[in-house]
């Protein structure tokens, strides 16, 4: 394999991780706000299905990507309800929407199964597309791969730059606290849950209008992608560049398996689609495992040195999640 | 479904109607004739013996998954690992067979260890999960997941790799067992076993039972309610959701025993079903309780066989089944929202 191969398959790492990237930050943007979105694998195919039907109906991919948007929200906006309004688990809610969404949108998609629609099409940016190296992985990009750069850093400069982006922060992780500020906890984790689904609702438009045109039911591979979203949320730690950082892994590892099945005949390629994973829960697992109390109590008996190593290498990996994550708030 | 006032009946009443409304309303959008394609269900799952024997096939593993979800829902876990308990108890059982098929030993006893098998396969399954949370805390939602795709690949590796059919390999499996491996069923054509029916009934009676009656589920049930409370009181909070996760593993592993021994004969790529996923909805909808959870495993198994023949008769997609089973929980879920607002605001006022 040659140098330009390489290079355009990277490229298409990037491309492939851009649904991931919308997924994992409109689920960030909620869970911040405290409300886990579980029904994030419904949520994906949902969309994907109903994206690619508007886009059919229309002849407009923007359309597409409104409609996904549009259903994306309404779905956050019964976990928003369920759990805000009505005080249901939010994980009960999200995890049968997540049955209810894929059902669905198997069910409706049934008639529109195989048809070829408009997709989106690739627009190199003139004068940065001939930077050697660069042009080819970053600037011969659709446009909603360009927005996914642009979204992980405009996500990550709300969250952690702005007002409105500290009050965010403040209703997932204090709620009293941004209460008593004068923030309305509520009503904001209706609009950031609303928000984070709307985001995360560009996800099925990007697969089935450009990632993976089409709509295929069952077969469209897109089954499981929702359950890694959220999975790479927590590996992201709440944080858009490591979350980016998680998706661009993921999708790294999807295409190393591609790229490597003719060097592993013994390895079926079905294995190697599932292989990140494994890899996923053990990162998850070293995530997390900062924050398990034997992990402290095994470390204080280290010495002095290599506790200092090893208590500094998992903090470098830990993620705490936001503290009022899946908790309802009540003033009083 | 948790008191029998009928303000309560009313509301779970209209949560079916407005499910199977909204159901209507889907079908109505496809194009479909919905009168037809309800008429369709109930025959396809009612219409014959035959498919009266098929629901009760898919009831079994069913009934079983929601038994052992009971338990660790009463100790307030939300094992989404069930899926993967499942197929573990199939590759166990998958593995068992294969070790002892050529040992001469009585068919009933391989039989009777390879069920065993794949209760230890559940049960490891889910006691990873367990350990997951307990020591690397690790959500066991997430886990769970985590451990799902695991199993999903282990088993594709293992149908695609070391025990594929001699020359290609394929999705449809391992080579069938031989007929004497084969649990014994109601005639030659069925899928139903007697025993598989047994072991799940007396899998829900002993669930009933155990977390009504005893001890153990006294305190599995203190646990679930407030677990820094039942640890200062004594109880070792740990240790007693392990027991929980390896249960539900043991009732799961035996769920994908069955769908190895009785009926796929063999270990197939899906082998699970979504059996996991649908226990889940189906310990929600009867609020973690157990006395109705035969009742409503039998009508969801009931839509799931029906709506097999929706595709051939009517060229719509078997999915409907789960669309109007999700409807049905969530509006349940809502209702239940409801009417606590309804009662704080009488108490409040």
């Amino acid at each position: 394999m040659n140098a330009h191969l390489v290079l355009v398959g990277l490229a298409g790492v990037l491309t492939a991780a851009a649904p991931v990237l919308f997924g994992v930050i409109g689920e960030t943007i909620s869970e911040r706000a405290g409300v886990i979105n579980l029904s994030m694998n419904g949520t994906i195919l949902l969309t994907a299905m109903g994206g690619f039907a508007i886009a059919l109906a229309s002849g407009s991919v923007v359309l597409g990507f409104l409609g996904g948007m549009l259903i994306g929200g309404a779905v956050a906006l019964i976990v928003a309800f369920a759990s805000i309004t009505l005080r249901q688990s939010q994980v009960a809610v999200g995890f049968v929407l997540a049955l209810l969404c894929r059902d669905l949108s198997y069910f409706l998609g049934n008639p529109i199964m195989g048809s070829t629609g408009p997709r989106l099409s690739i627009l190199p940016i003139p004068g940065l597309r001939e930077i050697p190296l660069l042009g080819v992985l970053f600037f011969r990009q659709d446009i909603m791969t360009y927005l996914s750069f642009i979204l992980i850093i405009v996500a990550w400069l709300f969250i952690f730059r702005t007002r409105p982006g500290l009050m965010l922060r403040g209703i997932g992780e204090r709620p009293a606290a941004a209460y008593v500020r004068g923030a309305n906890v509520n009503r904001l984790r209706y609009i950031y849950t609303v928000i984070g689904g709307a985001v995360a609702g560009l996800a099925g438009p990007i697969y089935s209008l450009s990632v993976k045109a089409g709509w295929k039911g069952t077969i469209s591979g897109l089954d499981g992608i929702g359950w890694i979203v959220l999975a790479i949320t927590i590996f992201g730690g709440w944080n858009p560049f490591r979350a980016a950082f998680g998706a661009y892994l993921f999708s790294l590892l999807q295409w190393l398996g591609l790229v490597l099945q003719p060097a592993l005949p013994g390895v079926p390629s079905q294995v190697l689609q599932v292989a990140p994973f494994p890899l996923m829960i053990l990162t998850l697992l070293l995530v997390n495992i900062g924050n398990a109390e034997w992990v402290e109590r095994t470390l204080a008996s280290l010495p002095a040195p290599i506790r200092r190593a090893i208590s500094r290498a998992l903090r470098a990996l830990n993620a705490t999640p936001p503290s009022a994550l899946g908790t309802p708030f009540e003033k009083e | 479904m948790r008191s029998k006032s009928p303000a309560n009946v009313l509301l779970q009443l209209a949560a079916v109607i407005i499910a199977l409304a909204l159901t209507t309303i889907v079908l109505l959008i496809s194009r479909a004739p919905p009168l037809a394609a309800y008429a369709n269900i109930v025959l396809g799952a009612v219409g014959t013996w035959e498919e009266i024997a098929n629901v009760l096939v898919s009831w079994v593993p069913l009934l079983l998954v929601t038994s052992g979800l009971i338990l660790t829902f009463t100790v307030g876990l939300w094992n989404i690992g069930i899926e993967g308990q499942i197929i573990l108890g199939a590759i166990f059982t998958t593995w068992a067979l294969r070790l002892l098929q050529s040992s001469g030993l009585p068919p009933a006893v391989i039989l009777t260890l390879s069920i065993l098998a794949g209760m230890v396969g559940g049960a490891l399954w889910a006691m990873l999960a367990g350990a997951l949370k307990a020591f690397g805390g690790v959500n066991e939602i997430f886990g769970g997941l985590g451990l799902n795709f695991v199993a999903t690949a282990l088993n594709l590796w293992l149908i695609f790799g070391p025990w594929k059919r001699p020359g290609v390999a394929s999705m449809s499996g391992t080579v069938p067992f031989p007929h004497e491996l084969w649990l014994p069923t109601l005639s030659a054509q069925s899928r139903l076993s007697p025993s598989a029916l047994i072991l799940a009934i007396a899998g829900i009676v002993i669930v009933y039972f155990l977390v009504r009656g005893t001890h153990f589920g006294l305190r599995l049930k203190a646990v679930g309610r407030n677990a820094s409370a039942a640890y200062l009181l004594g109880v070792p909070t740990w240790q007693y959701m392990m027991v929980a996760f390896a249960l539900c593993g043991v009732f799961a592993g035996v769920a994908g025993a069955i769908q190895v021994t009785s009926v796929y004969n063999r270990l197939i790529p899906s082998i699970s079903s979504g059996y996991g996923y649908m226990g889940l909805m189906v310990a929600m909808l009867v609020n973690y309780q157990a006395a109705l959870a035969a009742p409503v495993a039998l009508f969801f198994a009931a839509l799931n066989v029906g709506s097999i023949q929706l595709p051939i008769v009517l060229k719509l997609d078997s999915s409907l089944a789960g669309v109007l089973q999700g409807s049905l929980v969530l509006l349940v879920i809502l209702g239940q929202g409801v009417r606590q607002r309804l009662l704080t605001r009488d108490t409040s006022a």
